[in-house]
């Protein structure tokens, strides 16, 4: 029994760790990344050394080059900013509107699995749960939304909302055909039938399940992965899908109104959301913390597990920190039609092929 | 049993504050959930009574206060000025002079170009090529400042001739520059242009007939985006235009219809590649001897008596300069209105922007380019 208590509380601290520390990360790559694809040069000045001088007042530390600690420099100035409630702001909503748009992002953290060990809530239905929490955060944003008594807030919220509402539909059937192949929603499960040589993993098909004749679905599932990733993308408010906080039209869309650390809660749940929408595509269909050649898996090589989750997943959001800066963006009736009448009728059609597959091939 | 919902239009005021009315306007939407049921746009944030300033000021003290009115192309109102003024004293300008008005001229066109189209696509939402597009305009800015000793603020056209004289070395920097110029503008008319989100954003938006252009007074790219073939470079040649080879991009509706914000935009894509053809032509033609001052006059005690009104083209349209001078001995005008283009531009979003979705309206805002320092003046 104390075991099984004092790993929970290991894990959920990892866990806590990890979204911190994974949206620092993502936005000191995303200050980088853009950087570099612009010619400039991106944060340089604060290091860690630099911001531990600027604690203590003396120059001891050596100062930093390539400004390491920019985001945590950052997350301290929001820390000390005051916290504004609008004049005419419903104060209950608005204070609660970033705890539950960073509770849902924070929650989906628990299930996802960096190992076959490590896994901080090894539920069988994970993946749903995961699909679950995280569009809880909608509430959120709609709250924020409304809450701050704010015309543009009101529109980023509404625009928000019904983007993430639709593309809900496209993801949940893309990864229907995964859970019909695997015959399970327990994201380790899932994980383990992908275990070998890369070619098993979903994306080229079912060949760890059913053998050679697997790779018929290679193509269904190079399209199940493409929509799924173009769904994360806008599930997370991301270019060409950042509509709801879209800096050119609505200011700052639902969190126009968010000052301090409120403000800092909302960028990190986005960072948070990002990581979660991408972790599920590795694990679903890259293969999770299998590196793809057996000889470099956590049989040889113990405890190089959550490293390959992790640095696929970042791999990934490498993409999404590109596609941003490459794309502009959609208007809000485009993003409707590309959803209902592109991305809803595709996944449809590799939902009855799997399924074709599945009764009559398997 | 039927539940009727009473709906009421918001009404949202865009700016003084806001990041895409590019300046202090304010635009009064009333709106039915996305849609623009009607826009109104109000000014005088900036107002700062240049014209009236004016008729207490010198002739040649009045040159800095143009340089504020349309600050992306201070170069283009000296000009415009100096025309006036030119044409109410009959001053000849030497050819010298003339040469490096052209080039200055024109590199500031590109400059204030790169502003239309780099800020147009940061409304639409593309980040990456505002700032690809900002790195050439610094350094048109560095031969812009090693000439006049300004970057943004020139006082460098004066009436007569040129503030300071270049050198050999200043034009073969320029002409590097010409050089460096032609495959940074292709990239990011690659990145842009033929983007498809781009495309569906832009092309079919905001369209403005031919008809509605000249009745709406628009002049410069905008109206050439309407498909109306009119550039006073070309109809109603000053300076030496007629000595250069150059062509004028007029809107085709390649996207979608003439007149669309698409059209609109590559306008100014390819008025920059026409502007680097003059360029280069002037640097053949320029030779470096001769006095810049020659025909600057002294002083303008013997301002004949009488009007004037010049025109030219700067790279938001005709720019019209009206100039009464009493004559005699006082030196300063007693009237001097100016006929801004982008005022006009402003007046159609009344017109177009009706029905239409709030990114629409910001990409209709983006495609007439104004600059609020014109239109308030």
């Amino acid at each position: 029994m104390d075991n099984i208590l004092v790993w929970t509380m290991i894990s959920i601290l990892v866990m806590v760790g990890l979204v911190s520390v994974v949206g620092i990360i993502s936005i000191y790559l995303e200050r980088k990344v853009s950087a570099f694809m612009q010619d400039r040069l991106g944060p340089m000045e604060v290091g860690f050394g630099s911001l531990a001088n600027a604690i203590i007042g003396k120059k001891t530390f050596k100062e930093g080059r390539i400004g390491l600690a920019q985001s945590l420099a950052d997350g301290l100035k929001l820390l000390q900013k005051e916290d504004i409630v609008p004049k005419g702001a419903d104060v209950f909503l608005f204070k609660l509107a970033p705890m539950i748009v960073f509770g849902g992002t924070f929650a989906a953290f628990a299930a996802l699995p960096l190992a076959e060990y490590f896994v901080p809530a090894d539920i069988n239905i994970g993946l749903f749960y995961i699909l679950a929490i995280s569009s809880f955060g909608v509430t959120g944003i709609l709250m924020a939304g409304w809450a701050s008594n704010n015309k543009w807030g009101l529109l980023g919220a509404l625009r928000s909302t019904a983007q993430m509402v639709s593309y809900e539909i496209p993801i949940g059937v893309s990864l229907i055909s995964i859970v019909m192949i695997c015959g399970t929603l327990s994201l380790k499960e899932m994980v383990l039938a992908q275990s070998g040589w890369f070619w098993n993993w979903h994306l080229f098909g079912a060949i760890s399940h059913n053998g050679a004749i697997g790779i018929v679905l290679l193509p269904v599932m190079f399209i199940n992965f493409l929509i799924y990733f173009t769904c994360s993308l806008a599930e997370t408010n991301r270019a060409p899908f950042d509509i709801p906080e879209a800096e050119s039209e609505l200011v700052a869309g639902y969190h126009t109104e968010y000052t301090g650390m409120r403000f800092a809660i909302f960028f990190l749940a986005e960072y948070g959301a990002i990581f979660v929408g991408n972790a599920i595509a590795v694990t679903l269909f890259l293969g999770g913390w299998n590196s793809g050649i057996p000889m470099l898996d956590e049989a040889n090589i113990p405890g190089i597990a959550p490293l390959i989750f992790i640095t696929k997943v970042f791999v990934l959001i490498f993409v999404v920190m590109w596609v941003r800066w490459t794309l502009p963006r959609l208007r809000v009736d485009q993003l409707m039609n590309l959803c209902w009448k592109y991305l809803i009728p595709f996944t449809l059609f590799t939902f009855f092929y799997v399924t074709i597959y599945k009764v009559f091939l398997t | 049993m039927e539940h009727k919902i009473e709906t009421d239009f918001m009404i949202i005021n865009m700016g003084p504050q806001h990041p895409s009315t590019h300046g202090v306007l304010r635009l009064e939407l009333k709106t039915d959930g996305e849609i623009v049921m009607a826009c109104r746009p109000f000014l005088g944030y900036l107002h700062r009574c240049f014209e009236k300033h004016c008729e207490s000021l010198d002739y040649l003290k009045i040159i800095p206060f143009t340089d504020r009115m349309d600050y992306l192309a201070s170069m283009n109102n000296n000009w415009a000025f100096c025309i006036a003024i030119e044409k109410l004293m009959g001053i000849k300008v030497s050819e010298k002079c003339e040469y490096l008005r052209v080039i200055v001229g024109e590199l500031n066109r590109i400059a204030s170009h790169i502003i239309a189209f780099g800020t147009f696509g940061l409304d639409i939402g593309a980040f990456t090529p505002f700032l690809l597009a900002f790195i050439q305009r610094e350094k048109i800015f560095d031969l812009l400042e090693e000439a006049s000793g300004a970057r943004m603020l020139y006082n460098y056209i004066w009436v007569g001739g040129v503030a300071r004289d270049v050198d050999g070395d200043w034009l073969k920097k320029t002409k590097k520059f010409c050089q460096e110029f032609k495959p940074a503008l292709d990239e990011v008319d690659e990145l842009l242009s033929l983007n498809k989100i781009f495309v569906e954003r832009t092309a079919n938006v905001g369209v403005v007939t031919k008809e509605m252009a000249i009745s709406y007074g628009f002049t410069g790219p905008n109206l050439r985006g309407s498909g109306v073939n009119w550039d006073l470079r070309k109809n109603e040649p000053y300076s030496l235009y007629t000595k250069f080879d150059f062509n004028i991009p007029v809107g085709a509706g390649e996207q979608g219809q003439v007149g669309d914000c698409w059209d609109r935009y590559i306008i100014r894509i390819r008025e920059c590649r026409e502007s680097i053809k003059i360029i280069e032509q002037a640097l053949e033609g320029i030779s470096l001897e001769g006095d810049i001052y020659e025909t600057v006059p002294k002083n303008f005690n013997k301002m004949p008596k009488g009007e004037v009104y010049a025109r030219s083209e700067t790279p938001r349209g005709e720019m019209g300069i009206y100039v009464v001078s009493e004559g005699g001995k006082a030196p300063v005008p007693y009237r001097v209105k100016v006929r801004s283009p982008a005022f006009c531009s402003l007046s159609i979003l009344e017109e177009i922007c009706k029905g239409v979705m709030i990114s629409d309206v910001i990409a209709i805002l983006g495609s007439v380019d104004i600059v609020l320092g014109e239109v308030d003046r």
